[in-house]
């Protein structure tokens, strides 16, 4: 893992502010869409997208570039955010968030979008897809590495667990996967909807290399992925706790903001806060 | 009538073949390779076949990672999971995304036999067609089998193939031209046309051999591609013969039969008689003995030749 000087740091933290606001006001754009698991997601994707992964937005279909698959597809205008601070396409093109005839999609399409490795929303596939990528890069003797962030509601999908084998089978040691463990999922606090707990010991028992972080912490993140790439012979899942909303206070741990957009005043409000 | 070969014994080794070809090509099982034939390429190619265990869900989206980084994957597994158990996998992972994965499905169709009704794919071809960005290709015996195979390994994007677990005999005549999308005019005739798809096309012209004798002309067309439709040929044999029957291993709804009907009715109306599996689940049994009890046989198509011809304007 690079070094990363103090400046750098608060560097990327004032550019995470900025990022907020532009996930907020393409969410308000849009009349519609998922804060919440958004902002909770943004800083593991900050941290990847600029400082951990190898990616030229001039060449962003490099063969040897690192993947990131978001299978928690709707937390995408998050994604959406970065991959237009880095020039994979224009920042104008935000406001057209689920609107007619935009490329930002809903959910993420890879095929209308620079930078997004593929098309999720139907949860439960990206892990399966990210351990494809990993086999290739294999199969080609390749160093290029790849990431998928997974939601925690998320992992209630059958899917995730036979994927999860197949990982471990195939000592998939070039795969991280995250999970954005905020708790909350649309029905409520998943430990009430259908607990997935003991998460860390059934990522364990599945054969995998299980770390956990605080989300929100870029120190901890940055070294937590460096000790995923040292480990050899078995994938690595860094289970990162964050917080649902994170950073504009009336959304933190609020289940309502999982999929609402807000409205004019509290756009303004969050806003505000973002600027503080 | 020539040695009797498996569509998925053609397959099988198809597959061997192209692997030495083409180093792009890899191959996932779910825990059927020696039923689907993979197995021969798995021998061959150990560090490029993945078996995913009973997975198929799992199996479609590994398929589509290692699609989206340059490979082509064939993925394979009994027509049943391919296209029910792992639908949502096919259609987000496979079909909205263009990938270039080959979901090539064995005992498909009634004839599987004696495993029963929970492994006959009767809904498979309708499962597929409908989805957008896919191809759909059921060969009619194991020569043809290995043209296609050959031909979807060279085409960019989301294949569908559909193969049988018996043993079926030559009916494409030798060094006959397979092309993606291109309907096969196997004979020609005036007063109706048979479109059969897979193992249907030997049963197809048994029955215009039949029908020969009773003084009636039909004309035998093999629809190996369902999607894209031979339209151009379709439309030919409904100008020139006024009269169809559609035939398939597969239910009446959704598949040959009503893919020809869309395409007919919307563009020269005449009548189309579809043989296929009647919107019924199928059973235990041989395949002969299921062929015969689901009507899947050459007297039957002879009836459906003349029902149609009779509704002809």
């Amino acid at each position: 893992m690079p070094v990363i000087s103090a400046a750098a740091m608060e560097e990327l933290r004032l550019k995470t502010k900025k990022l907020r606001k532009d996930i907020i006001t393409m969410i308000y754009q849009a009349a519609s869409g998922h804060p919440g698991g958004a902002l909770s997601v943004l800083d593991i994707l900050v941290v990847l997208y600029y400082i951990v992964m190898k990616i030229d937005p001039e060449n962003y279909l490099d063969p040897q570039r690192d993947r990131l698959i978001l299978s928690k597809g709707h937390a995408c205008p998050a994604l959406y955010a970065i991959l237009a601070d880095r020039g994979f396409f224009p920042s104008s093109l935000l406001a057209g968030l689920r609107k007619i005839d935009s490329p930002l999609q809903g959910h993420p399409d890879m095929r209308k979008i620079p930078g997004v490795e593929m098309s999720t929303g139907s949860l439960g596939q990206g892990l399966s897809v990210a351990n494809g990528m990993a086999l290739s890069a294999r199969l080609e003797n390749s160093r290029r590495r790849v990431y998928v962030i997974l939601g925690d509601g998320e992992i209630q999908e059958g899917q995730v667990w036979e994927a999860a084998m197949t990982a471990a089978h195939y000592r998939l040691d070039n795969l991280t996967a995250f999970l954005d463990y905020n708790g909350l999922q649309i029905d409520g606090w998943i430990r009430d909807v259908k607990s997935p707990e003991p998460v860390a010991e059934k990522w364990r028992a599945f054969g995998w290399h299980v770390l956990e972080v605080d989300g929100h912490d870029y120190t901890s993140l940055l070294e937590a992925i460096g000790r995923a790439h040292s480990n050899k012979g078995a994938p690595t899942m860094i289970i990162a706790h964050t917080v649902k909303g994170k950073g504009i206070s009336f959304m933190e741990n609020q289940i309502e903001w999982h999929g609402r957009a807000p409205n004019k005043e509290e756009y303004e409000q969050a806003l505000a806060e973002l600027e503080k | 009538m020539t040695e009797k070969i498996a569509t998925r014994d053609a397959y099988g080794q198809a597959l061997v073949e192209l692997g030495h070809r083409m180093d792009k090509i890899v191959v996932l099982d779910a825990d059927l390779s020696k039923s689907t034939k993979t197995a021969l390429f798995a021998e061959e190619f150990p560090l490029r076949f993945f078996n995913m265990g009973i997975s198929e869900a799992d199996m479609m989206g590994t398929a589509a990672g290692l699609a989206a980084s340059g490979f082509i994957p064939f993925a394979s597994t009994f027509g049943v999971f391919a296209t029910g158990r792992a639908y949502d996998q096919v259609r987000n992972s496979i079909a909205y995304t263009k990938l270039n994965v080959k979901i090539v499905a064995t005992h498909t169709g009634i004839t599987v036999g004696e495993d029963g009704a929970s492994h006959q794919a009767l809904e498979d071809i309708a499962l597929m067609r409908v989805l957008p960005n896919m191809m759909v290709i059921v060969p009619a015996d194991g020569r043809q089998t290995f043209q296609a195979v050959e031909a979807i390994a060279g085409y960019e994007g989301p294949v569908y193939l559909r193969l049988g677990r018996p043993r079926v005999p030559q009916v494409i005549p030798e060094g006959f031209p397979f092309e993606l999308g291109r309907a096969q005019l196997l004979k020609e005739g005036k007063d109706l046309a048979f479109l059969a798809t897979g193992i249907t096309v030997g049963l197809a012209l048994e029955a215009s051999q039949l029908l020969k004798s009773q003084g009636i002309n039909a004309a035998v067309v093999n629809i190996h591609t369902i999607k894209p439709l031979d339209k151009d040929l379709l439309l030919q044999m409904a100008e020139k013969t006024g009269a169809l029957v559609t035939v398939e291993e597969h239910s009446v709804i959704g598949g040959l039969g009503g893919a020809v009907a869309e395409l007919i009715s919307e563009n020269y109306p005449v009548p189309i008689i579809r043989v296929g599996i009647n919107d019924t689940f199928g059973e235990s049994g041989s395949p002969e003995a299921l062929l015969k009890k689901y009507g899947l046989t050459a007297e039957n198509l002879t009836t459906a030749a003349k029902t149609s011809m009779q509704k002809k304007r």
